[in-house]
């Protein structure tokens, strides 16, 4: 579907991330690859250096760290908060919503509205979408939309397809009307049939946890995981991404009336270097006006990545001046979408550090 | 072919590539080997392989291989 939002901006933006830092070198020996292989996995994947939350760490205290220092800061008040958006595939129970845990964590009014959204990698262009339609019905003025995952607690360490990448990070971004704002276009796609090629088995309804599904099984790819671990089909979503990203952005900056020359940076969810350059190729769009730093330094955190790469990219920039960019996002759902649109100036562009008990 | 064969054997010393008609089934390529072997093309002919086109049915062989490569100009 395509969209057209006016009078919107997102005013200040926070990327958390677990202080807690491990490198691909000191892990591959768990993948049951040679040496040499491993190093070239790491030169052409991106593979580095993740933070990881510990154990005891949730989504949520990243995002809530977040939420505390635009407080701190002087950016936002608690009672100027109208809804509380929580995008996540870690929430910290089944029952109840973490936005409303996060709510009573930080003291929020009770007019506040809350709400849980279950999206992955495309999760931040869903949650910029549901909060502009939020802020379209004239009922709300700040929306606070916050992107956390700790996913690094339901991946198995020796599944070579995910662990080497896997990050944690929560973002909080402050959205809000901006009347002198230009248009903003967004193009949402969502095909579930396709759901299986990314999926955590286990731990909900259909089937639930168990000693059974805690075992740690080859299912014929030479990854080691269990049904409660995250599964991801690497070559289906490799080709998912391939065949539908670049036609999406092609259709996004059609409806817009826009080229690829007036957008500046294409700052798109980032699973791996090699994926992020195949993409910049098709679009034929040079390689530094798409950044694929994140994996590298941080791990790829779901939803947060995006946040993540702009805040690692475009702090600086931001805080002085405005930037069009396209952002877009690729994965769980499957859930493909882009956004284009200004972003900043805003006073508060930037990565902190979460201590994490371990 | 013998270049071809080079740049495969850098990524997988073990194994005689022109022994088999099929990498993927004979366990000789895995989908992460498939990924630097384009990223290896891609630097050794300067040319970049599409993404819709790392596909299973293009890595089989040395026919397929090569066939792909011309698409690029390149003859293996």
């Amino acid at each position: 579907m395509n969209l057209r939002f006016t009078g919107k901006k997102i005013s200040a933006l926070v990327t958390v991330l677990p202080s807690r830092e491990t490198r691909f070198e000191d892990e591959m020996g768990n993948f049951g690859f040679s040496r040499a292989k491993s190093m070239k996995l790491k030169l052409v994947m991106g593979f580095d250096r993740h933070r990881l939350a510990g154990e005891g760490t949730c989504a949520s205290d990243l995002c809530l760290h977040g939420l505390k220092r635009l407080f701190e800061a002087g950016e936002l008040r608690p009672e100027e908060i109208d809804a509380l958006l929580f995008v996540s595939q870690s929430p910290d129970h089944l029952i109840p919503a973490t936005s409303n845990l996060i709510q009573g964590r930080a003291g929020l009014g009770r007019n506040t509205f809350c709400l849980d959204i279950n999206q992955g990698c495309a999760g931040f262009v869903i949650g910029l979408v549901q909060a502009f339609l939020m802020l379209e019905s004239g009922l709300w003025r700040k929306v606070v939309l916050m992107n956390g995952d700790t996913l690094s607690h339901r991946v198995g360490k020796r599944d070579r397809n995910i662990f080497p990448m896997v990050g944690d990070a929560g973002s909080v971004a402050v959205v809000e009307n901006d009347p002198s704002g230009p248009p903003i276009h967004a193009v949402v796609y969502m095909d579930g049939s396709r759901s299986g090629v990314l999926q955590i088995p286990a731990g909900g309804a259909r089937m639930p946890s168990t000693a059974a599904t805690a075992v740690e099984e080859d299912v014929g790819d030479g990854n080691l995981r269990s049904k409660d671990h995250f599964f991801m089909d690497g070559p289906a979503v490799f080709n998912f991404v391939q065949t539908e990203v670049p036609p999406m952005i092609g259709e996004l900056l059609a409806a817009a009336g826009a080229t690829k020359e007036e957008v500046e940076y294409f700052l798109f969810h980032q699973p791996n270097r090699f994926m992020l350059e195949k993409l910049a190729d098709a679009l034929e769009v040079p390689r530094d006006r798409m950044p694929n730093n994140i994996v590298e330094n941080f791990g790829n955190a779901s939803s947060a990545s995006i946040p993540t790469a702009i805040a690692f990219n475009l702090g600086a920039a931001l805080r002085e001046r405005k930037v069009r960019v396209c952002l877009g996002g690729f994965g769980v759902g499957l859930t493909w979408a882009a956004l284009l649109m200004d972003l900043g100036p805003m006073r508060i562009c930037e990565l902190t550090n979460y201590g994490c008990d371990d | 072919m013998d270049e071809l064969i080079g740049i495969l054997q850098e990524i997988r010393p073990e194994f005689e590539f022109r022994e088999s008609q099929d990498f993927l089934a004979d366990g000789m390529l895995d989908s992460l080997d498939i990924v630097t072997l384009v990223a290896a093309l891609d630097k050794r002919y300067r040319i970049s392989i599409r993404g819709v086109e790392i596909v299973p049915e293009n890595f089989r062989n040395l026919e397929t291989l090569a066939a792909l490569l011309r698409k690029y100009g390149v003859s293996a």
